[in-house]
Formats: C-alpha cells, structure tokens, sequence
C-alpha cells in the first residue's frame, strides 16, 4: 500500500469565453489526451476514472453517462461526483489510499457558454419552499453577504475593488485565461450596480474549457515522472445549507476544509509554510473572505494584505497569480480544477511569464458558489 | 491484499411509497437518525457524511446534494456526494468504503434519497433529457422504450416468453409482502402480469417497479470501531463497479458485460472463484423484471440464458439453493432509484445478521452480494459482503 499520492499527468483547453466550435465531449478528449500524454500513459493503464459534474449545468439528467468514451473510461471503474474537481480529486486520493487501484483520472469542465441563462439556473438550487419562491438572483444573496463581510472586517467595497484590478491585471500573464485585463479599482466601482455593494467587475465571467489529471501512487509516481506533485493536504466541508441559518461573515466551510488540511499536512502556521495559493474570488470579496477563513492574517485583515502588495506575485504570500475566477473565469465544478492546474504548472517550474520563483508549496481552495456553502481546500508539494 | 477491513454496524430505512409528504431533506433525516440510533451513535460521532442520489431533475433542484445536506447530517462535516445514475445506491457503500479504508474517516455516514414524486405528472419526464441531444432525443425515446429493446432482445436471444419472465414480478411483489418499508407488496399471477396494460410491447405494467419516494442510510466503521459498537458486524469484503460506452446503440443488449466486469473486480477483492456457489445470498437491481435475470446472469450466478429455468424451478425463491432479492426487490418493495441501492444493501446486512425477521432465509447465510445498474444501460455496482 502506498502512503502518499501524486499528481503525474495534467492537460487543459486552456479557458474561453465561449467555445461554439467544440463540443464538451471534444473539450474533454483534447484535455484528457495532453494529460495523458504530459503522464506517459495510455488510458488502458488507468484503473480508475472521475468526472465532477452537475447534471442542470450539462443539460442532461445522469450526465454521468456520456463521461466513458472521450476520457477512455469504457468498462473501467468511473464515477462522477456532483461537486468541484477537488471533492472529486480526495475521492480519486482515498481510492489509491484505500490500496485498491494505483492510478486514477480526475476530470471536470464547464460549458458555461450552452447554458441560457446561468443565474437563472443557479435559482434552481435555492430551497424550492422557502428561497425559490422569493425568486432571488444569485447575486443577490451575495451582494448580502458582502455587505456583512464589509461591516465585519471594516473593509470597503474600494479595497474589494482592488482584488479585482489585481487579479485581472495577473491574468494578463496567463495564457489560458479568459478575462485578462488592465483595469483600476475605480473601474470596478465605476461598473453599473448589480446588487450593491456588488459592481458588475466584481463579479466573475463564466468560461469554457475542460481539465484532466492523472494521480498516482507513490511508487508509480516514481516510475513515471521526475516531477512528481505530492498531494499533502486534502480537507472539504459542507456547511448548512439553509441560509437562514448560516454565519454570513465568516467562510466556516472554508475554515473548517482548511483546518483538516493543514492537520493531514502538518502544517501549522499557514502564512508561512505555503508560498502561494489559488483562493476562490467568483466574487472580489470572496477571497478576502477565504483569506481569513484560511488563517493567511488575523481576520479582517485580508484587504490590507492584498492592498500592501504581500499578495502580488513578487509578494510573501502572491494569491491568484493566474488570475483566479475573475481574471480566468467561473468555471463551476471546474474551478478546482484551474486551481490544480495553476498549482501544478508553478511547483513544475513551468508557469512560464507568470513563474513565482523558488515556490515548494501552493494551496488550492474552492467554494462551490451562491447559494452553498461548500468547499475544498487540496495542499501540493514537490518535494 | 490486505485492504483495511471496513464493517456496517447500522442501518436505517423510511417507508417507500408513491407521494410522501415529507422533503428529501426530512427523508433524509429519517433515515440518517434510524441509522446512527440503530447503533447507538450520534451525529458527534461522524468522521464524513457520503450521498447518493440520483437525477437532479426527479426534485428540480439544482446541486440537490448541496440542498440535501443538512438533512443528510453533513452540517460542518466533510461532505461529498456521488452519482451514477440508477447505480448510486450500491455506489453508495462502495464511496463509504473508499472513506473509511483509505484511513480518512473511522465512522462515515452514507445516506441514499430520492423524491420522485416532485417530479409532476411523472418522473419519466425527467428521463426525456437523459438521452443524446443530437442523434436520440429527436426520437423522443422514454425508458421504457428502451428496456422493451433490451427485454425483446434477452427474450430473443434465450427463446424465453413473458410468462417466464412474469415469474419474476410474482416472486418480488409476494416476498415484498413481509417487508415493513414496502410499497407495492402484492400476491398475484403470472396472469395478472400478462393481463396488465402493455406499456411498449413485451413491457407490461406489472413488469416494472414503481415510482416512488424513500430514502434510506447505513453507517460504516472501521475495524477497530466496528468491533467495539457490535457483536455483528457485516464486512464489505469486495467492491466494484464498471461503466461501459455511452452509445447503447453499439452494444449487444441481451448481456450487461458492465456487471460481469463490475461483478470481477468484487469477486477479485473478495477472493471469490466460484461466485454460483460461494455467495448465499443476491439482490441484483430489478426495475424491471427481466433485469433480475439478465442481472444474474451478469454476476456469473448461473449461466447465460439460465436464470429464467432458475426462477421456474423455485431455486430463487426464499427457500430455495440461492434465494435472489428476498426483499421484494425494487418491484416489490419500491424504487426510489438510490434509495433502492441501499436497501438493497441493508437487506443483505439483515440477512447476514440473521435480523430479517419473516424475510430470514434458512441456513445461515454467510456471504451475501448487491448489485445496482444505471445510466444508459451501461453502469455495474456491485458489492460482496460477509459476516
């Protein structure tokens, strides 16, 4: 039985706005043929497959069906978790853990683009008796949460601003992103209103694009790769999801993921052991929030951080560098999977222009989006 | 191999029936706190919460495990739900298991729901969009349509008439009559099945399990645990579960080679050579009721094209060599997709406890199986399990 798990192969699309020219299936076989490819491995070696996917976001009831045929999954073990990339990657870990397979395959994607109207369908996922009929829009509950963030943590909705200017201007640097762009906080506040304190640029666009990665046990690992990435820490956490009851100033199911990860990798003073991190920002406020929940600073000081450059790619701490969710896009249950990618290509030294220098641990962290109150938190080393 | 041995101690089911007034989450509920009461347990107790349930569009809720959570006892805990398809529900033990063997969690609580009757006028609305966008759902196919293809096909294929399939329905709706959760628990004929409206020619009503609304959940531990919170745990001893291509269109219907690969990697893990001798006990997944067959023959139970002979001669019944789906199965019991799974899994933990009460096969059964199927015809689950 092995006792670590890495990652060996990953392959991506890249993300788009919009992608009228392939369909999901064709997103999946080119990202699921670099990842292999980037392994050294034929799917036929593979003993286990996972898709993360939601059945309203794909159109189809049992949208597990059509998972098989593109990643090479016919008459293998394969499953699909209606959650992020990163639920699903920890089930892919506890499979090799448990000592019954030796080398797994994680995919997610999204095609934001062939759904209508996707806040719409976000509506779906309110409480059909006691939320629906109220007939909010997404963006409202967090235009709510954001203004209890602010009063909380005495933030402003300019410092939140700032989050965005930075991770979009990051996005710059990142081929795969969507939404790269030069902006100024006073952009941000100077977009039309959407639920206020929440501007249009504060919230993120969604994208296309699809991510495959093969993990593997250790001594497998070993075989195949010279730069194995080591998942060190795992942690995920549903908080209720009634949002009538719910903390709406901290991230608890953030705080708790990360708790769990940091015990499963011995890490006890996050600031300073993890070099960077991927941190959900569908929304800006939502990765000052994650920051806290994260223990990167002493609650209510994440704004200040981000505002005094620690958070920069030339940073103590860079977060986003790739761009996060507004910079690259709001890919749903493929959000953690960006973040995988971002944390792999870094730790391999291969992030190109947007390379943070001398980096042995990132973080990766999720939130599944209004209305839930779920995420996931993975740690990934290479040494 | 030597897996980290993972045991059920507990388990808990709702009444299965057409309209229940309750929410998935309050069905949940039920089924969670019978569970973690049936061994002493509470929520505190609880490592990581697993949940199985199956097409969002039955409830019309979108991320239906994110909505189901709190009911399901995921509150602050780590929370995850798997899906596949009408397989979910054994999928269901084998995601717990994936917890608790990998270390990861001591006590996992793993909770299956389906509320079908949401879904108005019926739930075979829900199944239009399962099918391809492109080259199927112009045909406007239902289920049931393509279970005639695939019925026709076995019939075909074994020379076998209704009448020896219909021996079934007769078989799982009369042993349904001893189970408390039932919904359509009934004594009749082969005649009545024959005589029942036909839905898509050789599909009659009788054939097919209803639609219904339950839910149901077990809890399993960790060796170490396990022994301490009962004298009789019942060990999952091998999981597996295979999905074959999604064009259905390219397959030969009248095998389910997704079950026999599925049914392999179990056998494998369990050690077992022999699975026609070896397991005691079976609930395959019968929606329909040739599915049982097809499903025996799957699992390697009995020969190919023997499991209707095996059916004729009473060796499936409960007194019979190898008593299959003493339950009442989906078609007796009820089948709220998921939560059949799991019931199914809950039966084969009685039986193997010797806790069936009038449903208790003879002899002292020691090793038992589950099986589930789903998608488009094309997903395997199965697990084996021992006392």
């Amino acid at each position: 039985m092995t006792n670590r798990v890495a990652i060996v192969g990953i392959g991506t699309t890249g993300f788009k706005p919009v992608t009228p020219d392939v369909s999901y299936r064709e997103m999946i076989f080119e990202a699921a043929r670099k990842a292999y490819t980037d392994a050294g491995v034929e799917p036929d070696e593979i003993d286990g497959f996972i898709t993360a996917a939601e059945d309203f976001m794909e159109g189809y009831s049992i949208a597990d069906e059509y998972c098989p045929d593109q990643i090479g999954a016919v008459l293998k073990p394969t499953q699909t978790i209606p959650g992020d990339f990163i639920q699903a990657m920890a089930t892919g870990y506890m499979m090799i853990m448990s000592g019954a397979f030796k080398m797994i395959a994680i995919e997610a994607h999204s095609k934001a683009s062939n759904v209508k109207n996707v806040d719409e369908l976000v509506g779906f996922a309110f409480d059909p008796v006691l939320n629906r009929p109220l007939r909010e829009s997404p963006h409202a509950i967090a235009g709510l949460e954001m203004t209890r963030y602010m009063f909380e943590t005495c933030t402003t909705a300019e410092q939140c601003a700032n989050v965005v200017a930075l991770n979009m201007g990051n996005a710059l640097r990142n081929p795969y992103a969507a939404f790269g762009a030069d902006i100024e906080p006073w952009d941000v506040l100077g977009s039309e209103p959407v639920s206020l304190p929440l501007h249009r640029l504060d919230i993120a666009q969604h994208a296309d694009g699809a991510v495959v990665a093969v993990l593997a046990d250790s001594e497998t690992a070993s075989s195949l790769t010279d730069k194995p990435i080591w998942i060190e820490g795992l942690g995920w956490c549903t908080d209720t999801p009634t949002l009538e009851m719910r903390d709406w100033g901290e991230a608890a199911y953030a705080r708790i993921a990360a708790e769990m990860a940091y015990r499963m990798a011995g890490i006890s003073n996050p600031a300073a052991e993890v070099d960077f991190a991927e941190i959900s920002d569908e929304y800006s406020y939502k990765q000052l929030q994650h920051m806290d929940a994260l223990k990167f600073c002493m609650p209510g000081e994440a704004a200040f951080m981000v505002e005094t450059g620690v958070t920069d790619i030339d940073g103590e701490l860079p977060i986003n560098v790739s761009g996060g969710a507004l910079g690259v896009g709001h890919l749903f249950e493929a959000s953690g999977a960006h973040k995988i990618l971002e944390l792999v290509e870094q730790l391999r030294g291969e992030a190109g222009a947007r390379q943070i220098p001398d980096v042995n641990v990132g973080l990766a962290q999720v939130w599944r989006g209004v209305p839930t109150a779920t995420g996931a938190v993975a740690i990934l080393s290479n040494t | 191999m030597g897996y980290r041995k993972v045991a059920i101690v507990g388990a808990g089911i709702t009444k299965f029936v057409r309209r229940a007034q309750e929410t998935g989450k309050e069905l949940s509920w039920q089924a969670s706190k019978m569970a973690l009461d049936s061994c002493d347990l509470t929520l505190d107790d609880v490592d990581c919460v697993t949940l199985g349930t199956a097409p969002d569009a039955f409830d019309g809720v979108h991320m239906k495990g994110e909505y189901l959570a709190d009911g399901a006892g995921a509150f602050r805990k780590p929370y995850m739900r798997h899906y596949v398809g009408g397989g979910t529900g054994v999928f269901s033990p084998i995601h717990g298991w994936y917890h608790v063997a990998s270390g990861m969690a001591d006590i996992c609580l793993v909770v299956a729901e389906e509320k079908m009757s949401s879904c108005y006028p019926h739930p075979q609305g829900a199944f239009i969009t399962i099918f391809d966008h492109t080259t199927e759902q112009p045909l406007m196919p239902n289920l049931i349509w393509i279970f005639a293809l695939e019925m026709n096909r076995y019939m075909q294929t074994y020379g076998l008439s209704k009448a020896d399939i219909a021996l079934v329905s007769v078989k799982n709706k009369g042993n349904a009559v001893d189970h408390p959760c039932a919904q359509i628990p009934e004594r009749i004929t082969v005649q009545d099945v024959l005589d029942s409206e036909t839905l898509a020619w050789p599909v009659n009503r009788l054939d097919i399990s209803p639609a219904s609304d339950g839910a149901a959940a077990i809890v399993m531990a960790s060796e170490r645990v396990a022994r301490r919170l009962t004298d009789k745990p019942v060990w999952i001893d091998g999981i597996g579960h295979s999905i074959d291509t999604a064009y259905w269109a390219t397959r030969d219907l009248c095998y389910p080679r997704y079950v026999e690969a599925a049914a392999r990697m179990a056998y494998e893990m369990a050690g077992i050579t022999e699975p026609d001798k070896e397991i005691h006990v079976a609930e395959p997944y019968d929606p329909f009721d040739y599915k049982e067959l097809h499903h025996m023959e799957g699992l390697m139970l009995c020969k190919r094209g023997e499991a209707a002979r095996l059916t004729a001669d009473g060796i499936t019944s409960r007194e019979g060599n190898m008593p299959i789906c003493p339950s009442g199965g989906a078609l007796g019991v009820g089948n709220p997709i998921a939560a059949t799974g799991l019931m199914k899994i809950i039966e084969i933990y009685l039986q193997l406890r010797g806790e069936a009460g009038k449903r208790q096969i003879p002899g002292n059964p020691r090793c038992g199986l589950a099986q589930a199927w789903g998608d488009l015809m094309q997903m395997g689950t199965v697990v084996v399990m021992r006392n």
